[in-house]
């Protein structure tokens, strides 16, 4: 196997155009970084997590990553193929393998199209309609553990988890080396949340893939993610193995994060960083450290300086004063 | 003292497949001055049961045995809609998983404030210094520059705030909250419960607050009710269900909570087979069809007796579930 | 071709006829449906089998039963020039119902494209097309014919064009309304995210999704365009005499009313009558079909 990642991103930046013609007339900085200097590697049968809060720019990440999204600057490197700069027609292989999932489990599937042409369309997309697609939609079908009898409903007749199985079968469909996974348990009950995950998990281990999921359940992470990140207005504020984060985290916002997690334990007793106040807007960004605005632990120096990247252990941080392991709630120099 | 009492309760729908029987025989107390928690997956009768309670059952719907006492001598079933709608908002409130529900985007969130108040006989100086007082409660900053904002002028997590805010504002006997964070941020949730606890302590109110999220009703709530396929399947108090469940059903849902593991496991646990179709209930006990303790004596209404306190659970395995199977 | 690999894949013809069945059962429940799919039904049978319900040519002079009343000879009586009238209600309602048609399908079809186009298309092209609708439904319809009526002259295809000029705009703006509304939608975006091509999107994802309404209001459309080719015929701007249409049969009945009102009836009945199916037809598809609708009930 090659050294090299299933996909590098480096430095990559989107921008969304904010605001009428007349204030970029005004001299005005036109538009909001949505994504803001994102780098980060994915191995071959990988994991990765990204959680932060809404708005931080986890999703914009993804569809940027499948090409929904322009890139700014920054370059994206996926199975030794630069991707940043394809046109549609270029990139439209490269989605076959690098399929997306979507939050809604119902809403991303068309309602007008049976399960049988909702799973036939990738094959049809990519013009191998050539292949025997009844046959193809049964194999899918039994790939994600639904009957055969269910190719023939319409995607409103489906429960969550049902829609949620032919979200992932479409997404197999064409034998794809990463799947971008936006929310895939949001919406679905704890019993079926368990069966998505571990069809998802289950893939991973048969067809080598690599995954890339999104969400906000962080006891979900620490059960299948290898690596995470932690973003924050459009940066990683964290990124490392998933078990050390859990056990240390060494950013303030990383560990305010996992400590606001309800825990089904009535008698737990909770040392919470409670966060004050709102997420900054993107359009506003604060100066310095732009989480000083909320860090337990800000110092005159994060207001001013914008921090340096650090590296312990296995993590990468931006911060000027990281949690050391030992006192988690104290601040440490740098 | 009992504010609400919910007594066998049974809806009933009329839907093209037949009579669907929403929820069976459903019993639920909540006591003054405590906030109880009902935790169920989709289909499990959660938002009949709201409804119900608030007498906005559906044309098709309909109650077909049961009653819903509110302060010992009201029997909900059988009020009019006018003294239903009197008790709407004063006596009862609502707060919902989507804010804007409760907020009109075209009011100013000062005015909808005072707007509640209409029955309270203050003055309009009155009115706003007591909704100013009210949003310093679910700290909203500033909230004398906020009061003439618009609800779109506002975060997520602020216009849930002030949702709770309204809800509060005419110090009601009951609150029923149907999945207020489920829409939220963990941040914000964790907030959002810590300022519901602060509320209900401040006001003395009952709390009937309905979540799929087992963490947020184990941190909340001081009693809690298991529902499944429209009946109560366990009730007791937060620390009696999560430390000693007693119903399979419970047990695993408690299981496939993944906050629950403690490590990392390769399979995350699950429950086999699929809800019962409610148009053709199956015999006997609810969750039988999908329980590993089944046998004979479950295709019998398991009993519905407290074994230990105010500790419940419907099955008739409930004593040997200790020894049993392993959730 | 790739298209049609989808479609024929596979013909699930037999679930498509119990939901035709099914909905043409609940268009006939209601009193008001039923009225109206029977005049309508009676409206295309008639104009379709006009040379087989009559043995009269509708242009054929006959000097010798000018004003005849209407008898079993003449069922509904003959005019000042002695042809059948029958016949020529039979034959003008082929002129009515084909301009109908055409124009309403030619306006729906020309609405949905540009709709398409600017819902999906880049934002300066949707503002362009926006100025062209709003500029074309400025003009008052009657004025709008008569100046194009006098500088092309009279003539069927005239009508035609007037009808789709004025209504292409008000089909384009709903289709863009909802092209717009379903471009963020995630199955759209699910489907971008496969690599689907444009025009797969807008045909596939988007069109099935927002073409129901537009066909239902279409097919209310149909009686104000019914009414404008007789209106245009009417004035003489429609069809050229002697060529019959249900608006030159109210104009021969205009100028000898006093004498012989049969010639009126002849020229307004089928007017009313077709009116008032596609009306009734159109309002019971609507409840039908629409779910808000259906679930309010």
């Amino acid at each position: 196997m090659s050294a090299e990642p299933l996909l590098s991103v480096s430095d990559v930046r989107v921008r969304f155009p904010s605001g009428s013609s007349l204030t970029s007339l005004a001299g005005k900085p036109r538009g909001i970084e949505a994504v803001s200097g994102v780098s980060f590697t994915l191995g071959r049968g990988e994991t990765f997590a990204l959680v932060g809060e809404s708005g931080s720019g986890k999703t914009t990440l993804a569809r940027t990553l499948n090409g929904l999204q322009a890139v700014a600057t920054g370059s994206i490197r996926f199975d030794g193929q630069h991707l940043v700069g394809l046109s549609e027609a270029q990139m439209k292989p490269v989605r076959g393998r690098m399929p997306m999932m979507f939050q809604d489990p119902v809403g991303s599937l068309s309602p007008r199209l049976s399960v049988r042409l909702l799973l036939a369309e990738p094959f049809v997309i990519h013009g191998l309609s050539k292949r025997d697609l009844n046959a193809e939609v049964a194999r899918l079908l039994a790939l994600v553990g639904l009957p055969r009898d269910l190719a023939d409903r319409y995607p409103h007749q489906l429960s969550g988890g049902q829609a949620r199985r032919v979200g992932v079968a479409r997404a197999i469909a064409l034998d794809p080396v990463l799947v971008l996974a936006d929310e895939p348990t949001a919406g679905l009950d704890v019993s079926v949340q368990g069966e998505v995950l571990n069809l998802l998990n289950d893939l991973r281990d048969r067809m080598g893939l690599s995954i890339l999921i999104i969400t906000h359940n962080l006891h979900v992470v620490r059960q299948i993610a290898d690596r995470m990140a932690v973003m924050y207005l459009g940066r990683f504020v964290e990124q490392g193995e998933t078990g050390a984060m859990f056990r240390a985290p060494h950013h303030p916002y990383t560990a305010a994060l996992l400590s606001a997690n309800p825990e089904p334990d009535p008698d737990k007793i909770h040392n919470r960083i409670v966060l004050p106040a709102e997420v900054p807007s993107l359009v506003a960004r604060p100066s310095g450290c732009e989480f000083h605005t909320r860090c337990p632990c800000a110092q005159p120096l994060c207001a001013s300086d914008v921090p340096p990247p650090v590296t312990i252990g296995a993590s990468r941080l931006t911060c000027h004063f990281p949690l050391s392991v030992e006192a988690p709630a104290a601040s440490a120099s740098a | 003292m009992t504010l609400l009492s919910v007594k066998d309760l049974s809806v009933a729908f009329h839907t093209e497949g037949g009579r669907l029987e929403a929820l069976k025989r459903v019993n639920l107390t909540v006591p003054a001055n405590r906030i109880v928690g009902v935790v169920g997956e989709s289909g499990c009768g959660k938002s009949t049961l709201i409804n119900a309670i608030l007498g906005l059952l559906a044309d098709s719907g309909e109650v077909t045995s049961g009653e819903i006492l509110f302060e010992g001598d009201k029997d909900l079933t059988r009020l009019g809609s006018d003294q239903m709608r009197a008790l709407r908002g004063q006596k009862i409130a609502t707060v919902f998983q989507d804010p804007m529900g409760a907020l009109n985007p075209v009011l100013s969130v000062g005015r909808q404030m005072r707007d509640i108040q209409y029955r309270s006989g203050l003055s309009r100086q009155q009115k706003n210094e007591r909704s100013i007082d009210m949003l310093r409660k679910v700290r909203i900053p500033d909230p004398e520059r906020r009061l003439v904002q618009f609800p779109h002028e506002f975060s997520g997590g602020m216009k849930q705030r002030i949702a709770i805010a309204m809800a509060l504002m005419m110090e009601p006997a009951l609150l029923i909250a149907d999945e207020p964070t489920t829409a939220l941020d963990a941040t914000l949730e964790v907030a959002t419960i810590e300022l519901l606890k602060d509320l209900q302590r401040d006001i003395g109110c009952s709390v009937l607050f309905i979540s799929h999220h087992l963490g947020v009703i184990a941190e909340l709530c001081n009693e809690m009710v298991v529902m499944y396929a429209g009946e109560v399947v366990e009730r007791g108090t937060t620390h009696e269900i999560f430390h000693n469940a007693r119903h399979p059903y419970t047990r695993k849902l408690l299981a496939c909570d993944p906050a629950r593991l403690s490590r990392r496991e390769p399979r995350l646990p699950t429950i086999a087979g699929t809800l019962p179709d409610l148009r053709n209930r199956p015999q006997g006990c609810i969750f039988q069809p999908r329980c590993e303790l089944a046998d004979e004596v479950c295709r019998m209404a398991p009993p519905d007796a407290a074994f230990e306190g105010s500790h419940v659970a419907r099955c008739w395995h409930a004593e040997a579930t200790m020894a049993g199977v392993s959730p | 071709m790739l298209d049609q690999a989808l479609t024929d894949f596979p013909p699930r013809r037999r679930e498509r006829l119990a939901a035709t069945k099914n909905a043409l059962k609940r268009i006939l429940r209601d009193p008001l449906g039923a009225i109206g799919l029977t005049l309508v039904v009676l409206a295309v049978v008639s104009a379709v089998f006009a040379g087989v319900l009559t043995n009269y040519d509708p242009n054929r002079i006959s000097p010798m039963v000018r004003f005849a009343p209407a008898s079993l000879q003449h069922l509904l009586g003959t005019d000042h020039l002695g042809r059948d009238l029958f016949a020529r209600m039979l034959f003008g309602g082929r002129i009515a119902l084909s301009v109908a048609v055409g124009a309403t399908a030619g306006s729906l079809i020309m609405g949905m494209v540009l709709g398409l186009i600017a819902g999906y298309g880049p934002r300066w092209l949707d503002n362009i097309l926006l100025l062209i609708f709003d500029g074309a439904k400025s003009f008052p319809t009657v004025m709008l014919a008569l100046t194009l009526v006098t500088l092309s002259g009279p003539s069927l295809l005239a009508v035609v064009f007037v009808v789709v000029l004025v209504s292409v705009p008000g089909y384009a703006r709903i289709i863009r309304t909802q092209t717009l509304v379903m471009r963020s939608a995630e199955h759209v975006i699910a489907a971008r995210s496969m690599g689907a091509s444009t025009g797969r999107i807008l045909r596939v994802h988007i069109l099935p999704n927002i073409v129901g309404p537009i066909l239902i209001l279409a097919s209310m459309d149909v009686p104000s365009v019914v009414a404008i080719e007789a209106g245009l015929s009417f004035l003489g701007l429609g069809v050229r005499p002697p060529t019959a249409s249900w608006g030159t049969i109210l104009n021969d009945g205009f100028s000898n009313i006093r004498d012989s009102y049969w010639i009126l009836i002849a020229g307004g009945l089928p007017i009313v009558l077709t009116t008032l199916g596609f009306t009734f037809l159109g309002e019971t598809l609507r409840d039908v079909f629409d779910v808000r609708l259906r679930e309010r009930s």
